[in-house]
């Protein structure tokens, strides 16, 4: 695993909705593979794929509108396979194969 | 880590943590509670009486959305006889309300609701569009907001329909709570806590049955039951949501979940030392504290929303926060104050409270009678979207309310 861990990707499924499509092409549903781990080598969490989808999938310049000082703006809700992130350990939880990660604005219009 | 077990049925898997309590809950459990827990807002405020019309102003987005649905819901589940019909505006933006309005077309068929779609040019002889060719895009969502409560108003009586219900959520007052506290304006401050606008003289009430729900739990409620909802930014107010009382409000919310209907609960505790009435934390004598001004209340501003809480001011006073780069120092006073304990009751006392009538701007004069250009009802002399009107029609912009 040492070996090949730079290369290894866990497939998983990114969705966007009350907004955030419009960040990210348009598009609710993303399939992506994701690196198993970050750069010092700890597996891949949310915190990791919240930089990545910055680095790699954002079509849109305003990143403060998905991100604010490093975190995820206040106000988007995070869902890890369908459950609200704070009961997953939110930024630390560890993304195994096949998650669906939903991404969900509440500040867009009513 | 090992799924957590729903608190209520303790048999499936908790896939929702409530902000206002923390618990943890199942799908089926929270859709429940959610329905619940409106179902008591409506009959501790004697929302409704049997077989009332009631129009819903619907914008296709969430909150009117999941307030059309948990309503059917409700309605047939507790036998309230309502006759509910989705009532939407069309501001006359191009692009803007296509989709939008295409959904609410579709809520129509799904929840088996009339619908009736009013346009400003119709009311107005004005599109925002035009509208916008004329001042430009600063301070048009003053306009957009002015128009589009009347435009409630007026598309209800056409329909014959007293009664119109709007999505507003916690999230909302508690947002307008803390910038008329901000403003100093503890009048509107506690008008706008209210349930219920509009008292007995006034031809349509209004009145807002999420008023204790958390943003955050309707849009949980719309991606749990599937709900078809349009999300939108209003492409004249890209900013709206930028270093505003909204961001406050959510950042507070993820510092202390609880601080949103904290807020509310205060905004409510403020009102009745204004205005010496209860608007108790179940609004169960919320309906009589909408002071004679209640036209001004709770003035629809940006956004897609139908009615929401005013853009034009809390943009203008973003900015005025931004340019006195008093944010921070204010987000930091807050999330301090909410950590530690409420101010003393005696303090509060002690403010120089001004009249229910009072506002910090234009005349008091606050008499209840009908604009003279249109006749429709209004606290002044010459109703605020006539004189909006007036200003454009003489191609002026720098009419501030
Ligand atoms: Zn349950």
């Amino acid at each position: 695993m040492a070996d090949t861990s730079e290369t290894t990707t866990i497939p998983i499924t990114v969705d966007f909705s009350g907004g955030l499509e419009m960040l990210f092409d348009s598009k609710r549903r993303h399939s992506i593979s994701l690196p198993a781990t970050d750069g010092s080598g700890k597996p891949a969490n949310i915190a990791f794929l919240i930089d990545h989808l910055c680095r790699n999938l954002m079509k849109d310049p305003r990143a403060e509108l998905f991100v604010l000082d490093n975190h995820i703006r206040p106000g988007i809700l995070v869902l890890i396979n369908d459950a609200d992130w704070e009961l997953e350990g939110e930024e630390a939880y560890e993304i195994q194969p096949r998650d669906n990660i939903l991404f969900v604005s509440t500040l867009h219009g009513g | 880590m090992a799924p957590a077990l729903c608190a209520n049925c303790k048999t499936e898997r908790a896939l929702i943590k409530r902000p206002k309590n923390h618990a943890k809950l199942c799908k089926a459990c929270f859709i429940t509670v959610f329905e619940d827990e409106v179902h008591h807002t409506i009959i501790s405020s004697q929302l409704f009486r049997l077989g009332e019309k009631v129009a819903i102003g619907a914008s296709g987005g969430k909150d009117s959305t999941v307030l059309a649905s948990v309503l059917k819901t409700l309605n047939e589940r507790h036998g309230y006889g309502l006759e509910l019909v989705l009532l939407s505006i069309d501001e006359g933006i191009k692009g803007y309300r296509d989709d939008s309005l295409e959904t609410v077309k579709r809520n129509a068929v799904q929840y088996d609701m009339p619908l009736k779609v009013v346009g400003y040019d119709e009311l107005y002889g004005w599109t925002m569009d035009q509208v916008v060719e004329t001042i430009g895009k600063k301070g048009n969502c003053t306009y957009c907001g002015v128009f589009r409560r009347q435009a409630l108003d007026r598309g209800a009586k056409m329909l014959g329909i007293k009664h119109v219900v709007t999505g507003h959520n916690a999230d909302d007052v508690a947002e307008t709570v803390l910038m008329n506290l901000l403003r100093g304006d503890l009048a509107r401050l506690s008008r706008s806590t209210s349930i219920v606008t509009g008292d007995s003289r006034s031809e349509v009430k209004r009145s807002k049955p999420l008023k204790y729900s958390y943003e955050k739990e309707i849009v949980l409620y719309a991606h749990h039951k599937r709900l078809d909802y349009f999300s939108t930014e209003c492409i004249y107010s890209p900013e709206a949501f930028r270093g505003s009382a909204r961001g406050l409000i959510k950042q507070l919310e993820r510092v202390r979940p609880t601080a949103i209907l904290d807020i509310v609960r205060s905004g409510e505790d403020m009102a009745r030392l204004v205005l010496g009435e209860s608007t108790s934390s179940c609004a169960c004598k919320g309906q009589k504290s909408a002071g004679l001004a209640f036209l001004e209340d709770d003035i629809g501003g940006c956004g897609s929303q139908n009615g929401r809480t005013p853009g034009g001011e809390m943009a203008a006073m973003d900015k005025q926060l931004r340019e006195n780069e008093a944010h921070e120092a204010l987000e930091v006073d807050i999330v301090k104050a909410m950590s530690e304990n409420k101010v003393g009751s005696e303090k509060e006392r002690e403010l120089p409270i001004r009249s229910s009538n009072g506002t910090s701007r234009g005349p008091a004069r606050q008499v209840l009678g009908n604009c003279k250009r249109c006749g429709y009802m209004s606290s002044q002399e010459i109703c605020q979207a006539c004189m909006l009107l007036e200003g454009l029609n003489k191609n002026r912009a720098q009419i501030q309310i």
